[in-house]
C-alpha cells in the first residue's frame, strides 16, 4: 500500500475524525477561556478529570449521558476554582492554569486509586456505540467516515457550530469577546467583566472534560494513569492555530486527526526501518511547527492574560 | 461595594509568614481527602511525620529527594523572574541525565576530580541548550514559550525512549531499556555512610548560593529582574531584553540539566525513562513557594520532599495512596497564589457610590 492509497481509504477517514474529537471539545473549551481574556493551562489536568469522572459515573451506574454531564459539572468546578483564581484575585494564568491541572489531576489520580486500590486490570465500561443510522451508515465512504462514529463525535461537532454561533451571532457572544479585547469599555457599557469571564471558563471547562470523557467512554472503555498524554497542551497550541475561530479550530482538529491517523499507517508501512518513536514524536513536533508559523500573525484576544479590576484604571 | 486595593509594600513579615502558612494550609486541607478515604488523620499525619523524622535514614532520604527540586526550583524561579515560562525543566532534565550518560559510560577515562566536573558541564550544557530552542522562537517568532516547552517535555521523554531502546541502551541490561551504568569515577560521593544522600546536595546548595548573589548582587540580575517586571520600560532603559531572556533560558535550562545529572549520577547510577516522577513540573510549586527567592527555594524544597517521602511511608504504613502527596503540592501552590493576593491587596468596604 503507497502513501496515496492511504489517504483514499475510508477507515483512515474515520480515524482522523475519532482522533481529533476530544481535541475539538478542548479547542472549543480553550477558544471560549481566551475570548474572555484568560488563558486556562488547567486543560490538561481537566481533561484527566473529565475522563476519570465521565468514566467512574457510568461505571456507578450513571449512564453514559449522565456520566458525560459529571464529567461537564466537574470540570466546570475546576474551571471555577481557576476563574476565582485568575478573575476576581487577578492572578498569574499561567501560575494559576498549572496549579488547576496538577490539582484536578492529583484529585483524579487520588480517587481512582481509593476507589481501586489494587486491580491488575482497570474495570470497563460499555462505552458510546458507533451509530448506525439506516441507509446513512451503509452509504459507501461517507457511511464509515461520518455515520459510523459515535454520538460524541457528533455533539462535537454540533458544539463547534454552537459555539460558532453565540460568539458571533449572539448579544452574549459579543459581551465575552468585549470584556476579551477591552474590559475598560465593556465596564463602562455596563457589562459585568467578571461575571462574563467567570461564565466563560466555567462552561469552557466543561467543554474541556467532555473532551477527556471521550477517552473513557468512547475511544477506549476504562481509565489509565498518563492517558490524556498531552492532549490538552496540543488543544493550546491548537486555538493559536486557529486563530481563535471554531471554523479553523475544527480543521486544525481535523488536520491533526488526519496527521496522526498517517503516521500510524505509515509507521506499518515503513517501521522496519524507521524507529518507531519518530512517528509518536511527529504530532508534538508539528504542533510547535504550526504554533511557529502562525505565531506572528495570530489576533490575540487584545486583553488575554492582563488581569482586570473594578473602579481601576 | 467591596474595593480591591494595592497595600503599601508589604512588610518582610508577609513575604515569610505567606510561605508557612500556605504549606500549613495546603497540610491541613489535605485531611478532607483523607477522610473521605477513611483514614485516621491523626495516624496518617503521624505516619507521615515519621517518614522524614523518625530515623537518621528517612531524615537522608528527605534530603535525596530534595536536591533535584532544589536545581528544578532554581530553574523555575530564575525563568520566572523574567517573566519567561519555562514549563520545560522535566524534559531539560532528561537532556541533562542523557548527556551524563553519553559521557559518563566509558567515553572518556579520567580521575574522578576530572570527570565530574566534566559530565556536570555536559549536562548543564544539554539543559540550555533544550530551554535554549524555545527561547530562540519566542524571541524570533513570537513563539508561546509555555506552549513550547511543555509539548518539548512530550518529545525529550519519547527521544529518551529511543536512546534506550538503540544507541544507549545497556547491553548487559537483560532487554530492559536502560543506559550502561555510570562509571565509578562519575559517581557523585555518597554523604554518609549506607544512605543514599550525595554530593549532588552539596553542589544544589552551593548552586543556590550563587544564584542568591547573582540575582540580588549582579547588574545582571538586576537586568533580569526589570525584565520580568517591565519588559517596555527596561528596553526603554537600554537593556537587551532579548538578550536577557535568552540568558535567562540558558541558565534556566542548564540548571534543570543539573537535576539530571545528579539523579543519574548522583543516586540511580544509570538512567531510565522512570527517572524523574515530575521533578520538572514540582519545580515550578518549589519556586512559587519560595517567592521565587533562591534561598527560600532550598527550604521549599525540603518542604515539599518531605512531603513526598511522608507520604510514601504513610502509605505503607495504612494503606492511603500516596498520590496524596501530589495533591498536597498542588494546594501548596493555590495556597500560595491565595497568599500573595493576600499580601499585595486589601480589600476594603466603601459605601456605594464611591467606587
Amino acid at each position: 500500500m503507497d502513501i496515496l492509497q492511504i489517504l483514499l481509504t475510508d477507515s483512515f477517514w474515520a480515524a482522523a475524525l475519532r482522533i481529533a474529537t476530544p481535541l475539538i471539545f478542548g479547542v472549543l473549551g480553550a477558544l471560549i477561556c481566551e475570548k474572555s481574556g484568560v488563558l486556562n493551562l488547567g486543560i490538561e489536568g481537566i481533561f484527566v478529570a473529565g475522563a476519570m469522572a465521565g468514566w467512574m459515573a457510568v461505571w456507578l451506574g450513571a449512564g453514559l449521558w449522565g456520566g458525560l454531564l459529571v464529567a461537564a459539572m466537574v470540570g466546570g468546578f475546576f474551571g471555577l476554582i481557576h476563574a476565582m483564581l485568575t478573575v476576581p484575585l487577578g492572578l498569574s494564568q499561567h501560575v494559576s492554569g498549572l496549579g488547576v491541572t496538577m490539582l484536578a489531576t492529583s484529585v483524579s489520580y487520588f480517587t481512582y486509586r481509593t476507589a481501586l486500590p489494587k486491580v491488575s486490570s482497570p474495570p470497563k465500561i460499555e462505552p458510546f456505540q458507533p451509530l448506525d443510522i439506516p441507509v446513512l451508515s451503509d452509504l459507501p465512504f461517507i457511511g464509515p467516515v461520518l455515520f459510523q462514529q459515535t454520538a460524541m463525535t457528533w455533539l462535537a461537532l454540533f458544539m463547534v457550530a454552537l459555539v460558532w454561533w453565540v460568539l458571533n451571532r449572539t448579544p452574549l457572544g459579543l459581551a465575552i469577546r468585549a470584556v476579551g479585547d477591552n474590559p475598560d469599555a465593556a465596564d463602562a457599557q455596563g457589562l459585568s467583566v467578571y461575571g462574563l469571564r467567570i461564565g466563560a471558563i466555567v462552561a469552557g471547562s466543561a467543554l474541556m472534560a467532555l473532551g477527556g470523557a471521550f477517552l473513557t467512554m468512547s475511544a477506549f472503555d476504562s481509565f489509565f494513569f498518563g492517558m490524556v498524554n498531552g492532549r490538552g497542551w496540543i488543544c493550546i497550541a491548537l486555538v493559536i492555530f486557529a486563530s481563535w475561530r471554531p471554523g479553523k479550530a475544527l480543521l486544525g482538529a481535523l488536520l491533526f486527526g488526519a496527521f496522526d491517523a498517517f503516521q500510524v499507517r505509515l509507521q506499518t508501512e515503513v517501521g522496519a526501518f524507521v524507529p518507531s518513536q519518530v512517528f509518536l514524536m511527529a504530532p508534538y513536533v508539528l504542533s510547535i511547527f504550526a504554533l511557529v508559523i502562525v505565531a506572528r500573525r495570530a489576533e490575540y484576544p487584545r486583553a488575554l492574560l492582563q488581569p482586570w479590576f473594578k473602579g481601576q484604571r | 461595594m467591596i474595593r480591591i486595593e494595592p497595600r503599601e509594600a508589604p512588610s518582610r513579615w508577609w513575604t515569610i509568614g505567606i510561605p508557612v502558612v500556605s504549606a500549613l494550609s495546603a497540610l491541613l486541607l489535605a485531611a478532607i481527602p483523607l477522610a473521605a478515604a477513611g483514614a485516621n488523620i491523626f495516624e496518617a499525619y503521624g505516619e507521615m511525620y515519621k517518614g522524614v523524622f523518625g530515623s537518621t535514614f528517612a531524615f537522608t532520604e528527605m534530603l535525596t529527594r530534595a536536591t533535584p527540586l532544589i536545581f528544578t526550583g532554581l530553574a523555575a524561579t530564575l525563568a520566572f523572574r523574567a517573566k519567561l515560562w519555562n514549563i520545560g525543566a522535566e524534559g531539560q532534565l532528561y537532556l541533562g541525565a542523557m548527556a551524563a550518560v553519553v559521557v559518563g559510560t566509558g567515553m572518556i577515562d579520567a580521575p574522578s576530580f576530572v570527570l565530574i566536573p566534566i559530565i556536570l558541564l555536559a549536562g548543564a550544557t544539554a539543559g540550555a541548550a533544550g530551554m535554549a530552542g524555545p527561547a530562540y522562537l519566542k524571541t524570533k517568532f513570537g513563539a508561546d514559550e509555555v506552549v513550547t516547552t511543555l509539548l518539548l517535555n512530550f518529545i525529550i521523554l519519547i527521544f529518551l525512549q529511543m536512546m534506550l531502546e538503540g544507541p544507549l541502551k545497556d547491553p548487559m541490561g537483560m532487554g530492559w531499556p536502560q543506559s550502561e551504568p555510570i562509571v565509578d569515577n562519575a559517581i557523585l560521593p555518597q554523604l554518609l555512610p549506607r544512605m543514599r544522600v550525595h554530593s549532588g546536595l552539596i553542589i544544589a546548595l552551593v548552586v543556590a548560593a550563587v544564584a542568591h548573589v547573582m540575582m540580588s548582587k549582579s547588574v545582571w540580575g538586576f537586568k533580569l529582574r526589570a525584565v520580568g517586571e517591565n519588559a517596555a520600560a527596561a528596553l526603554h532603559a537600554g537593556i537587551g531584553v532579548k538578550r536577557t531572556l535568552i540568558g535567562a533560558a540558558v541558565i534556566s535550562g542548564a540548571l534543570a540539566g543539573l537535576a539530571g545529572v545528579s539523579e543519574v549520577a548522583g543516586l540511580r547510577g544509570y538512567l531510565t525513562t522512570d527517572l524523574s516522577p515530575g521533578f520538572g513540573y514540582t519545580g515550578i510549586v518549589v519556586a512559587m513557594l519560595a517567592g521565587l527567592s533562591p534561598i527560600g527555594v532550598v527550604i521549599s524544597a525540603v518542604f515539599i520532599a518531605s512531603i513526598f517521602v511522608g507520604a510514601d511511608t504513610m502509605s505503607r504504613a495504612i494503606g492511603v495512596s500516596s498520590y496524596l502527596a501530589d495533591l498536597v503540592v498542588a494546594l501548596s501552590l493555590i495556597c500560595v497564589l491565595i497568599g500573595g493576593f493576600v499580601a499585595r491587596y486589601r480589600i476594603t468596604r466603601t459605601t456605594k457610590g464611591d467606587a
